[in-house]
């Protein structure tokens, strides 16, 4: 049988709740223990003794391992009964007494105690959902104590009150104050609720005149890129990445598409106008080179025999031969036709330029070596031409009065006479440059000097010298004579000033929009002037139309070192460090109303870049269209 | 001096721009609630053109609002909801600092809240323009409804975009319409083509987000608000115009289908109807029944100026698609619980295929895998224990590429175990010049109706063959060499006589002929002029022109890197299949 009802295990009172049964406080219920304590059969005490147990509702357990199980009231330990059964004691009992099966233990102090009659009527009452109690009865006949007949007296004879009669004051101050809420707009009524669809069908109407005009001006967010083969899961092997690039994977989703929200309220927006040209398109068209034939294609004689830089070149008006002069100290002349050097001069200086007379009856040559210019006689060709030539020099005659001049003229010493040299025309200060007016008669040089005596004109057969300038304009770079016109072009860094040599003044300033001048070239025509600048570019000036360059070309890649027209045919070339030379087509027309017509035709290559210098010096054939270029290389080529 | 001074910066562009804090001032609002108003109108920045100008002359980094945006700004509605709310949470605030519960009931009750409707249709004036705009919706969509309900946002707004993408889904799957799939890095992404818009979005894979933290979900929130209004009117239209009812509704046979067969309750009716319809298994309910006869034929209306030939290519073009509509059409999948179920479900479904699943994996199963009618079943592992004869076992690759293909690849390639072919991007179109993989030239030959398994078959066997004739094949080569000599031989000869003929004294040392070959010559010449003729371009022209070379020489580099590191990768393949070709004869 199970004795584990509450309250019956514990406690034997019947009547104790079950909330109460173990607080150890003296309450009702130990009153009722007291007065049934005699009846209880106990083993181990008096029957008087109170045995209280006063720890409290604790676990039991606590005191296990102890000797007592709790204090009494007057504080002594209550000692655990002594059990010295063993199992077969146990069920021995359990068989042979009566009473085991009514007998329980109590907790608290470890006491076997007995149930009575009546409290094992309790328990079986209990076990049946009965009330505890034997004499209740449940079941008592109900009493009215209120009657549900309306009485026709009232309960009390208390008149009602005046409050009853009249409206609440309380009352009628919360509706004002509500009504004022309302008035006054602090409360809303509820709004009704919108029972329209969520979703409809908004384009039903599609208007096209309620679209915005801004909606024209809307630039729609561009799409998202399009993945490609390279964000497969599976790419193909081409497309797998080593290990150092990576793409964004699944784990940078959100970061994306948060990116992607960003760009869309973020960015500045803006239509870009791409420009869809054909490449093709936007080549000029051009006269096809071989429609403007002849010019210079081909690599034709080399004339090998410097071991220096060949600095400069001139050929002889007929054409049969050419100078060139070289960082070796040494002028060459050479037949054109056949490259055989004829003669070399040798004259102790680096040769800066070289200048044949251009007219065709004197056949003499300037050079400049150091500070001093070389009027040579080169003796070649017609024996009557070059004897005439000295006869010329010899036939000068001293004027009376000595004048004073800039520079010192001086014969040609015995030993220089034999080798051709004249006259040594000297200056005060290393010589650049040297060129013949058109006559044959004056020659300028140029001086390396900052002062006014930079250009200097010389009349060969009077053997005197003039400083045209009066004042320095900046480093002169070349000068040149106009072929026909008494005109005289000195080039400085940046610009080229036309001067008129009759009126004595200055007519034009060419811009060059360069930054640094390295030659220059005329036009048979004398219209036409062309600039190479140590910048890589070429302009072309046409006098009649600006002082601007008509065309710039940037061509090369490098430093121009040095341009030349021909004579008569429509071309002109630019040699430059790059080792290149390149021929182009300048066709000037009479009409003043058509621009010239300039077209690269050929880019000669064939100079080897030494000390990053290629080609030196450019110049044409007098008559036929060949060009001759000297290079760092120390040769002389001729292309036909 | 007559007149007023001018003053700087009060005409021209200064007085059409305006900064955003200027802007944020005139419209009274708060910087996040500006943020909201801008995103919701779609308002974006103009870049000025002349900053320093705009910027009165200060070189500050700021951003420009054009001044007609802000004012166009000013008349929203939304504005004043804006400041509604504000005051609405300041009140409530109140009213719970002061414990007045019954203030507070009425306070939630009138919550101020605004609609969307408005803005949509002045965003979007036809409906092709919201079409248009539909990747972004879509992909934050599907974005959204993959959130956990953790509190990074609404639970609503979750279960709203989840509502909305499946409504879209089994749009596509209703009107057929999908067009390109792609597995990338990053999720799958799709391209339909609806009213012939094209519509492309990503989904994520279904991996559990590692939700960043420097991502403002707030804004991504706002977006998703506009979306969610956008895709819903989208695709309430979507449903009108295939007779669909709106919302949708699973048809009637397919729903008896559905219900579970043993009578317990699967969930609540509200949740389950959304899990019906995103099992994407059954058909939707049609407003109105379709008949047969509605299929009318079209008929032809040639356009002007249309030759025959651009007649027949559209034609033909218009064949295509209805027969990659009907891609999968009698075909019954099976897909086994591994593979990815909502990805596979809805694309063989779009194609017309039949699909059902493990009963145990998600609602919504039509059949059973022991069906013997299962023409595909879809595995993701390495070995299948008891096949079942008369179906295929594929890799899920297989799907996705036969969609882009257009047609059903053949199976050998994706047998379970067998290492799969790359999975290419349907949305890279070749054009001339550039790189194409020769995964790819394979498929053009296959949907051209040839055959190149075959052929490549047999060129590596030729290859091989080759390899061991190379030597001679030299040898026929230097033959070759031989007899051109001795043409040249002859001609020598001729030359020599009809210059003897002459009878000139000289004697004529024999000299070499040297053969020009005329087409380089000339075209020699060509590239010269080419080169003299670029010499004499323009500047700004001649920028042009080799910026644009540049670019085209770039992708020839690109296209040459890609085609030398897959010959590297091809010849590695192949020697280490010599190598274990001859490990096993060994």
């Amino acid at each position: 049988m199970v004795l584990e009802v509450p309250g019956v295990s514990a406690c034997p009172s019947a009547t104790q709740p079950p909330g109460k049964r173990s607080s150890g406080v003296p309450g009702p219920g130990v009153r009722l223990l007291k007065t049934a304590s005699p009846a209880f059969p106990s083993h181990h005490f008096p029957p008087l003794q109170d045995i209280r147990n006063t720890v409290g509702n604790i676990p039991m357990e606590w005191y296990q391992d102890f000797p007592h199980i709790g204090y009494n009231l007057d504080g002594k330990k209550i000692y655990k009964p002594i059990r010295n059964k063993d199992e077969l004691d146990m069920f021995l009992e359990k068989m042979e007494n009566p009473d085991y099966w009514r007998t329980v233990q109590d907790k608290m102090t470890g006491a076997d105690i007995k149930l009575t009659d009546e409290q094992v009527d309790l328990v079986h009452r209990l076990q049946k959902g009965q009330f505890g109690d034997v004499h209740f009865d449940p079941y008592e006949p109900a009493v009215d104590f209120f009657t549900h007949e309306v009485m026709i007296h009232p309960v009390t004879n208390r008149p009602a009150d005046k409050r009853s009669f009249i409206p609440s004051l309380i009352e009628k101050e919360k509706v004002s104050k509500l009504v004022h809420a309302i008035k006054m707009g602090w409360i809303k009524p509820r709004k009704p609720k919108d029972d329209t669809p969520t979703y409809y069908d908004l384009w039903a109407h599609e208007d096209p005149n309620s679209i915005l005009g801004r909606h024209k001006m809307h630039v729609p967010a561009p799409k998202m890129k399009l993945p490609g083969h390279e964000e497969s899961y599976n790419p193909p092997p081409e497309y797998l990445l080593s290990e150092e690039e990576c793409l964004p994977t699944n784990a940078r989703f959100i970061h994306e598409r948060f990116e992607r929200c960003l760009d869309l309220y973020l960015c500045p927006r803006q239509r870009k106008m791409r420009v869809n040209v054909d490449p093709e398109d936007l080549i000029p068209k051009l006269p096809k080179p071989r429609d403007l034939q002849p010019f210079p294609t081909t690599q034709a004689l080399v004339y090998r025999g410097h071991t220096s830089l060949v600095r400069c070149l001139s050929v002889s008006p007929s054409g049969q031969w050419l100078v060139s002069g070289s960082d070796d100290c040494m002028v060459r002349f050479w037949e054109v036709c056949t490259a055989r050097c004829m003669k070399t001069l040798p004259v102790g200086g680096v040769v800066k330029s070289v200048a044949w007379n251009p007219n065709p009856t004197i056949c003499l040559v300037a050079i400049c070596v150091e500070q001093s210019v070389l009027l040579v006689n080169p003796c070649l060709g017609d024996k009557l031409l070059y004897g005439a030539t000295d006869q010329l020099l010899e036939s000068y005659v001293a004027p009376e009065e000595e004048r004073v001049q800039p520079v010192q003229w001086v014969t040609a010493t015995m030993e220089e006479h034999s080798k051709g040299v004249r006259l040594v025309v000297q200056h005060s200060k290393a010589v650049k440059q040297v060129t013949w007016h058109g006559k044959g008669d004056y020659f300028a040089s140029v001086v390396s000097d900052n002062s006014n005596m930079q250009v200097l004109i010389h009349q060969t057969s009077k053997r005197w010298s003039q400083n045209p300038f009066r004042k320095s304009k900046g480093l002169v770079q070349c000068v040149l004579f106009h072929p026909i016109r008494p005109y005289f072009f000195v080039a400085t860094q940046r610009y080229v000033r036309v001067y008129n040599l009759l009126k004595q003044e200055l007519t034009k300033k060419l811009m060059t929009n360069c930054k640094w001048v390295s030659s220059m070239a005329i036009h048979p025509g004398g219209d036409n002037i062309i600039c190479g600048s140590y910048d890589s570019k070429l302009a072309w000036f046409d006098l009649d139309l600006s002082t601007r360059p008509y065309q710039l070309l940037r061509h090369h890649k490098k430093a121009l070192r040095s341009v030349a027209f021909h004579k008569h045919y429509p071309l002109f070339a630019s040699g430059s460090d790059d080792g290149t030379v390149i021929v182009c087509h300048g066709m000037v027309y009479n009409d003043l109303l058509q621009n010239p017509l300039l077209v690269p035709v050929k880019v000669l290559k064939g100079h080897v870049l030494t000390l990053d210098l290629g080609v030196l010096d450019v110049l044409f054939h007098p008559t036929q269209p060949w060009v001759f270029s000297s290079g760092a290389d120390g040769t002389v080529r001729l292309y036909t | 001096m007559g007149g007023l001074e001018k003053k700087k910066y009060e005409r021209g562009s200064a007085t059409n721009y305006i900064t955003r804090n200027r802007a944020r001032k005139k419209l009274q609002l708060s910087l996040p609630d500006f943020r909201r108003l801008c995103i919701l109108k779609g308002i974006y920045p103009h870049e000025p053109k002349h900053k320093k100008k705009v910027n009165k002359g200060s070189t500050a980094a700021r951003t420009f609002y054009l001044l007609k945006d802000i004012k166009f700004l000013l008349h929203e509605p939304i504005v004043n909801k804006f400041r509604e709310y504000k005051v609405f949470v300041r009140k409530l605030r109140k009213a719970y600092g002061k414990s007045e519960w019954s203030t507070v009931d009425r306070l939630k009750d009138n919550k101020p809240s605004y609609k969307l409707d408005h803005i949509v249709k002045e965003r979007y004036p036809t409906f092709v323009d919201a079409l248009r705009d539909l990747d972004d919706a879509l992909s934050m969509c599907f974005l959204f409804s993959t959130f956990p309900r953790s509190g990074k946002c609404h639970v609503q707004t979750i279960q709203l975009c989840r509502r909305l993408a499946v409504e879209f889904l089994n749009y596509v799957i209703a009107s057929r319409s999908l067009r390109k799939v792609f597995l990338s890095i990053k999720g799958i992404y799709y391209q339909a083509e609806v009213l012939g818009q094209p519509v492309t979005w990503i989904t994520p894979y279904a991996f559990a987000h590692d939700h960043p933290t420097d991502v403002d979900y707030r804004v991504m929130a706002t977006f998703t608000e506009f979306y969610t209004t956008l895709l819903g009117f989208v695709n309430f239209r979507l449903y009108q115009s295939l007779n669909l009812l709106y919302p949708p509704k699973i048809d009637g046979q397919a729903d008896v289908e559905l219900k579970p067969a043993e009578g317990k309750e699967y969930a609540m009716d509200s949740e389950s109807y959304l899990e019906k319809l995103s099992a994407l298994s059954a058909s939707l309910a049609r407003a109105v029944a379709p008949t047969h006869e509605d299929e009318v034929e079209m008929d032809e209306f040639p356009v002007e100026g249309e030759t025959a030939e651009q007649l027949d290519a559209r034609k033909k073009e218009q064949e295509a698609l209805e027969k990659h509509k009907k891609l999968f059409e009698g075909l019954r999948f099976f897909l086994n619980r591994e593979v990815p179920r909502e990805p596979l479900a809805f694309i063989i479904r779009c194609f017309g295929g039949q699909v059902s699943w493990d009963k145990s994996l998600c609602i919504g199963a039509t059949y059973d895998v022991s069906d013997p009618s299962i023409t595909h079943q879809i595995v993701d592992r390495p070995r299948v224990e008891r096949q079942v004869v008369g179906r295929y076992y594929l890799q899920p690759q297989w799907v996705f590429d036969s969609v882009n293909a257009k047609l059903c690849l053949p199976v050998a390639d994706y047998f379970p175990g067998v290492l799969l072919p790359p999975h290419l991007s349907p949305f890279v179109t070749e054009q001339e010049g550039d790189y194409v993989p020769p995964e790819k030239l394979k498929l053009l030959a296959m949907q051209r109706g040839e055959n190149p398994d075959e052929e490549s078959e047999e060129e590596e066997e030729e290859e091989e063959e080759e390899e061991e004739d190379d030597n001679d094949k030299e040898e026929e080569e230097e033959e070759d060499e031989s007899e051109k000599e001795e043409e040249m031989k002859l001609k020598k000869l001729e030359e020599q006589k009809t210059q003897s003929s002459k009878a000139l004294p000289v004697k004529v040392t024999a000299g070499k002929v040297r053969l020009e070959d005329k087409q380089r010559l000339e075209q020699e010449q060509q590239s010269e002029e080419k080169r003299l003729a670029i010499m004499m371009m323009k500047k700004r022209e001649k920028y042009l022109y080799k910026k644009i070379m540049f670019g085209k020489k770039r992708k020839v580099r690109e296209a040459n890197k890609l085609a030398a590191k897959r010959k590297a990768h091809d010849t590695a393949v192949k020697e280490e299949k010599k190598k274990s070709k001859k490990a096993r004869r060994a």
